[in-house]
């Protein structure tokens, strides 16, 4: 875990207590090997990131290899399967299960890009209504409840629509979309921080405006902001999966899981594995990290911002 | 109250206009000018260009184009589509029941079974039942919806063949549109079996669609009746003798509702992206498809009109849930 001691600190938590507990880190994993689902699912998270990182090494062919001796042959447990392509090959004879193992990579990479732009500007964003207040309080705000009043896979196809689809334009109308919600979040710790006596007390020792935000509030507000970035890596998967499964998200020289489910679609009723395995990857690794997420919105106490 | 009121209104005015505004630059911000959109591959020629431009009031400074499109919103004008050369806001609604029917029958579905799991879950808090629903709900809710369509499609009308793939009615039926509810239509014409078909069509649709209100509405039932279970009237009524039944039934529940209500009026957002999707797997004829198809097809116009429509009717129902939980709830109005 490189989660590190200011994501599960009290708000407020006084540092000489800080100091009297030096094990943190094993007091946080202690909670986690209680919570069996928890350990369970960053197991399979961590699986699966394994698989992305080493994806050359792992994965039994290439991703884009076509064997013309073998369209559309089933996964090897069915007649006409062989242990050559475990999970079947689709209809221009690649291995689906190397092009799930290179999927991965995309589909990380998606998520955790994505999550970093949106929890970065909206993080910043919060902060500065937060403590700006006033008329820049109110224009971000509004500007956050205009995004958040479009269904976000509408908003995020329409931004597709203008600027093309693409990998890199996918990610950003996603990141767009996800934005509004880590600057409501972070403007609603801030203000909660604001009125504390040890804001107060730096204001007072003389800590400028840069000061305030970044070292001494912005620590005391991370817990809930890393409990809704650990769950938006699954909103930005899925919502990737959603634009290329409608054609409107990564173009077809990138085999993301929601691209390989999209080309499957066609060929359902008669090689199921084509549209089965991809989204069985998906729903795996979306719901190993919202057990995870559940999981530290537990420990961390943080409220659900809905 | 009145200020509630007047505050909640307050904020709906403006993002209202920012809607709007942004559906009113989207056509402004594609690549390319909205009179050549129109005329397509085909091209055009200069005068037919000019006269366009006039028509349209493209030619006029931005602001006023802008206004024009606001007053022409609150007339019920859209604009033309660029395909069919129909207006956009009759499109619309044309095809408006359809989802509307299909998403009324989601979270019927969702509420029907999301409030007993719900309830059955908290009052046997850390038992097997808890476990086993709250986990069940948890992929319910990781569950990507086009996935659990493919998946439904494969089981129920591949190999079972029990329900149909596609569409809202079969060809067999044939009736003139009376309400655009194909349940209530196919009553009223009387035609043996329609109703029967009708329900075939809607039953996967359905499912896909309530999947993740179900999951939600099962959690938020949960931890709403959790703590309202730790209250001290509850414990009261336990004092007293009454059964428990009675007191997770009308004790308990009534206050836990109120979360849940509201939960259930965030989740239009939800169905109608969801719509999106499960509307295109099931080529059922709805706002969902529909947005879809006139995005791969440029038909700008439409996908203007139905982002500012499907946003201003997430914004409405919003606006209305948080008044009545304005009434419910005193404590929210003296914020």
């Amino acid at each position: 875990m490189s989660m590190n001691a200011a994501g599960i600190d009290e708000p407020g938590a006084a540092p000489v207590e800080r100091m009297e507990r030096p094990g943190r880190l094993r007091e946080f994993w202690q909670y986690f090997r209680e919570n069996r689902g928890a350990v369970a699912g960053l197991c399979v998270f961590v699986f699966f990131i394994l698989l992305a990182v080493f994806a050359d090494v792992v994965a039994p062919h290439s991703p884009i290899a076509q064997d013309r001796g073998a369209f559309l042959q089933p996964p090897f447990w069915q007649d006409g399967g062989t242990t050559e392509y475990l999970l079947g090959t689709d209809a221009l004879g690649r291995d689906m299960l190397s092009r799930l193992i290179h999927g991965a990579r995309y589909s990380f990479f998606i998520g955790v890009i994505v999550v970093v732009i949106a929890a970065t500007s909206g993080v910043l964003m919060g902060l500065v209504a937060g403590f700006a207040g006033g008329y820049v309080d109110t224009l971000i705000m509004r500007l956050m409840d205009i995004v958040l009043a479009f269904p976000s896979l509408l908003l995020a196809l329409v931004m597709v629509a203008i600027l093309g689809p693409s990998l890199i334009n996918a990610m950003i109308a996603i990141a767009i979309v996800l934005q509004p919600h880590y600057v409501r979040l972070t403007r609603a710790s801030v203000l909660g921080e604001l009125s504390r006596d040890y804001v107060t007390s730096a204001r007072v020792a003389g800590a400028g405006k840069l000061r305030l935000m970044f070292v001494t509030v912005l620590p005391n507000c991370l817990a809930p902001i890393i409990v809704q970035a650990t769950v938006s890596v699954s909103y930005a998967i899925l919502g990737e999966a959603s634009l290329s499964f409608l054609g409107l998200g990564v173009d077809a020289d990138t085999p993301t899981w929601g691209l390989i489910l999209a080309d499957g679609r066609g060929f359902i009723s008669q090689a199921w594995w084509l549209g089965v395995f991809p989204g069985l990857a998906i729903m795996l690794v979306v719901l190993s990290i919202n057990v995870v997420g559940d999981w530290m919105r537990d420990v961390l106490d943080v409220r659900q911002a809905l | 109250m009145l200020g509630f009121f007047l505050r909640r209104l307050g904020t709906f005015v403006p993002t209202f206009v920012g809607v709007s505004l942004v559906s009113f630059l989207f056509i402004r911000l594609l690549p390319g000018d909205p009179i050549m959109l129109m005329a397509g591959e085909r091209g055009m020629s200069d005068e037919r260009y000019g006269e366009l431009l006039t028509q349209f009031g493209y030619d006029q400074p931005i602001y006023l184009q802008y206004l024009d499109y606001v007053v022409g919103i609150l007339q019920g004008d859209l604009g033309l589509s660029f395909s069919t050369k129909r207006p956009v806001w009759d499109e619309f609604f044309a095809l408006f029941p359809a989802t509307l029917e299909l998403s009324a029958c989601a979270i019927v579905f969702a509420l029907l079974l999301g409030l007993p799991a719900g309830i059955v879950a908290a009052v046997n808090r850390g038992k097997w039942p808890d476990q086993l629903l709250m986990s069940t709900a948890l992929v319910g809710y990781s569950m990507p919806i086009f996935w659990w369509a493919l998946l439904l499609i494969i089981w129920f009308s591949g190999m079972l063949g029990w329900t149909p793939v596609s569409g809202r009615m079969s060809l067999q039926y044939f009736f003139p549109d009376g309400t655009g509810f194909m349940l209530i239509d196919s009553l009223a014409s009387g035609q043996k079996g329609a109703f029967a078909s009708a329900v075939q069509h809607l039953i996967l649709p359905t499912i896909v669609l309530g999947t993740i209100p179900l999951a939600v509405i099962a959690r938020q039932t949960r931890s709403a009746m959790l703590e309202v279970l730790g209250e001290d009237y509850v414990r009261t009524a336990r004092a007293k003798g009454l059964s428990p039944l009675r007191i997770n039934g009308l004790h308990a529940l009534r206050n836990a509702m109120i979360p849940v209500i509201t939960v259930i009026g965030l989740q239009v957002g939800t169905l109608m992206a969801g719509a999106i999707l499960t509307e295109t797997i099931f080529s059922w004829p709805g706002i969902g498809k529909w947005i879809v198809d006139a995005i791969a097809s440029r038909d700008y116009t439409a996908v203007q009109g139905g982002l500012l429509m499907i946003a201003l009717i997430v914004m409405v129902v919003n606006l209305l849930v948080d008044l009545t939980y304005g009434i419910i709830n005193p404590k929210i109005r003296a914020r």
